[in-house]
């Protein structure tokens, strides 16, 4: 715990280039919402798991990334990411405590809100679809909870990140 | 020894993070500066686009390796019939070329330049189910431009909407943000098609409640938003409501374009200034550079003259 391992920024960056080409992958139409959000779902991990390296900023980041990839308005992924963020520094101590099903649903908020915030901006950007198929995400999300938690968390042990 | 928990929160930072995303965005909608923080951002992500686009490469290459002889050969025999057919009808297009040409000149119409294409490959669908983009394989070293027409073998695909150095994002038609002047090809009727943000649907608007308009009519560009060409097919119309209580017809259209499977499409490159008819307009036919190909038009050449 004395210091932080070198390598440990290196192993969190490559993470999120993994999230990121997983947020890139097409699928076939009908399975587009089923997309997990893969990208929020690491923020959130890393957040949780380490809040004094990986904060709001970084997450600011990887969300200007996300936006220039996926081609959105520039902001609007930086927007929900640094929301999102945020609201796990705030309760990342409960977080940690709570069993993965509780976890599951706390990031199944997390990333409904998530979505309505992409849902209110696209808004303003233009039309969207007008049906609630934007929700399903979140509970593809949640449902991927678990093992992105499990993996991630082996990843950290293994590599010894603090 | 640290502690365990350090700090409070950041809100501070939270703040500021918040109002400079909230600013990009307010530059980006009103299509400001915001373009070169992304273009730049971009280059750096290139790489990563190319790497998500190389499993289905390879799967295109080992799909080309595995075919079977027997289908090569119906390919190439399909191939070649349906070339036969189009080359006949080129060779009308031709004198119908000429023809044009002549009678543009007397009635003094600007002329119609042939475009230049370049044929582009798509490397990457934008996952995003809010967005309907594509990425394709040319970028601002190819001398793509932003609002360059894209087209398949059915119509008109989009428009260019971001340019880095060696890929571009064009906007489908069926984007939520995305509109285009049309006209109906059977009465030349004009109207504005929007993009719905639903897959193969757009909606034709403002169309009034005696307007002459039917399914089935196909809808090509107007030209009169200046980017695309005139005359490339858009859409079909499938269905027309006519609702007593409303203004305007709810007309709803199939683009003909595949817009969810097309790999190989073309980008338009120049696009022809067709100018309404005015009659003391100054004619710019007498500088028209078509060239015309030798074979077949000798006659219609020596007859204009």
């Amino acid at each position: 715990m004395s210091q932080h391992s070198p390598g440990g920024l290196l192993i969190i960056l490559g993470t999120f280039i993994v999230a990121l080409m997983l947020s890139q992958i097409p699928l076939p139409t009908i399975m587009e919402w089923w997309r997990p959000e893969f990208v929020a779902l690491f923020v959130i991990y890393w957040i949780m798991a380490l809040p004094q390296r990986f904060g709001v900023g970084s997450a600011w980041l990887i969300g200007l990334m996300l936006d220039v990839l996926k081609g959105s308005v520039l902001g609007i992924n930086a927007i929900a990411l640094t929301i999102i963020a945020y609201c796990t520094l705030l309760m990342h101590k409960r977080m940690r405590m709570y069993p993965p099903l509780q976890q599951a649903v706390v990031v199944f908020l997390l990333i409904l809100l998530n979505q309505f915030i992409f849902y209110w901006f696209q808004a303003i950007a233009g039309t969207t679809g007008g049906s609630f198929e934007f929700l399903i995400p979140a509970v593809v999300s949640a449902i991927f909870w678990p093992w992105v938690f499990v993996l991630l968390r082996s990843m950290r042990r293994t590599f010894k990140i603090s | 020894m640290k502690p365990i928990f350090r700090g409070g929160l950041p809100r501070l930072s939270f703040f500021l993070l918040l109002l400079i995303a909230i600013g990009l965005l307010i530059t980006d909608l009103q299509g400001g500066s915001a373009r070169s923080v992304r273009s730049a951002v971009s280059v750096v992500l290139t790489p990563l686009q190319w790497l998500v686009d190389i499993p289905s490469k390879i799967a295109d290459k080992i799909s080309v390796v595995l075919v079977e002889r027997s289908a090569l050969i119906k390919d190439n025999n399909q191939l070649r019939s349906s070339s036969i057919v189009l080359e006949r009808k080129v060779q009308q297009m031709m004198v119908l070329r000429a023809e044009n040409i002549r009678l543009r000149e007397l009635l003094n119409a600007s002329a119609w330049v042939d475009d230049k294409v370049l044929l582009t490959e798509l490397i990457g669908v934008n996952p995003d189910p809010f967005q309907h983009q594509v990425i394709l394989d040319k970028g601002s070293e190819d001398g793509v431009f932003i609002g360059q027409p894209v087209l398949d073998a059915g119509g008109v695909m989009g428009q260019v909407v971001e340019v880095s150095l060696y890929t571009n994002r064009t906007m489908l038609v069926t984007d939520g943000r995305h509109a285009l002047p049309i006209e109906v090809v059977r009465n030349g009727m004009r109207a504005i098609a929007l993009g719905k943000g639903i897959h193969d649907e757009l909606d034709i608007t403002h169309v009034p409640d005696n307007a002459d308009i039917r399914e089935g009519d196909v809808l090509v560009t107007s030209a009169l938003g200046g980017r695309f060409p005139y005359g490339y097919p858009l859409a079909k119309v499938i269905s027309v409501e006519r609702d007593p209580g409303r203004k305007f017809m709810i007309v709803t259209a199939k683009p003909l374009a595949k817009l969810n499977n097309s790999r190989y499409v073309l980008m338009v490159g120049t696009v022809p200034e067709i100018e309404i008819l005015q009659n003391n307009q100054t004619v710019i036919g007498s500088e028209i550079n078509i060239e015309i190909p030798p074979v077949g038009l000798s006659n219609t050449t020596a007859d204009s003259q």
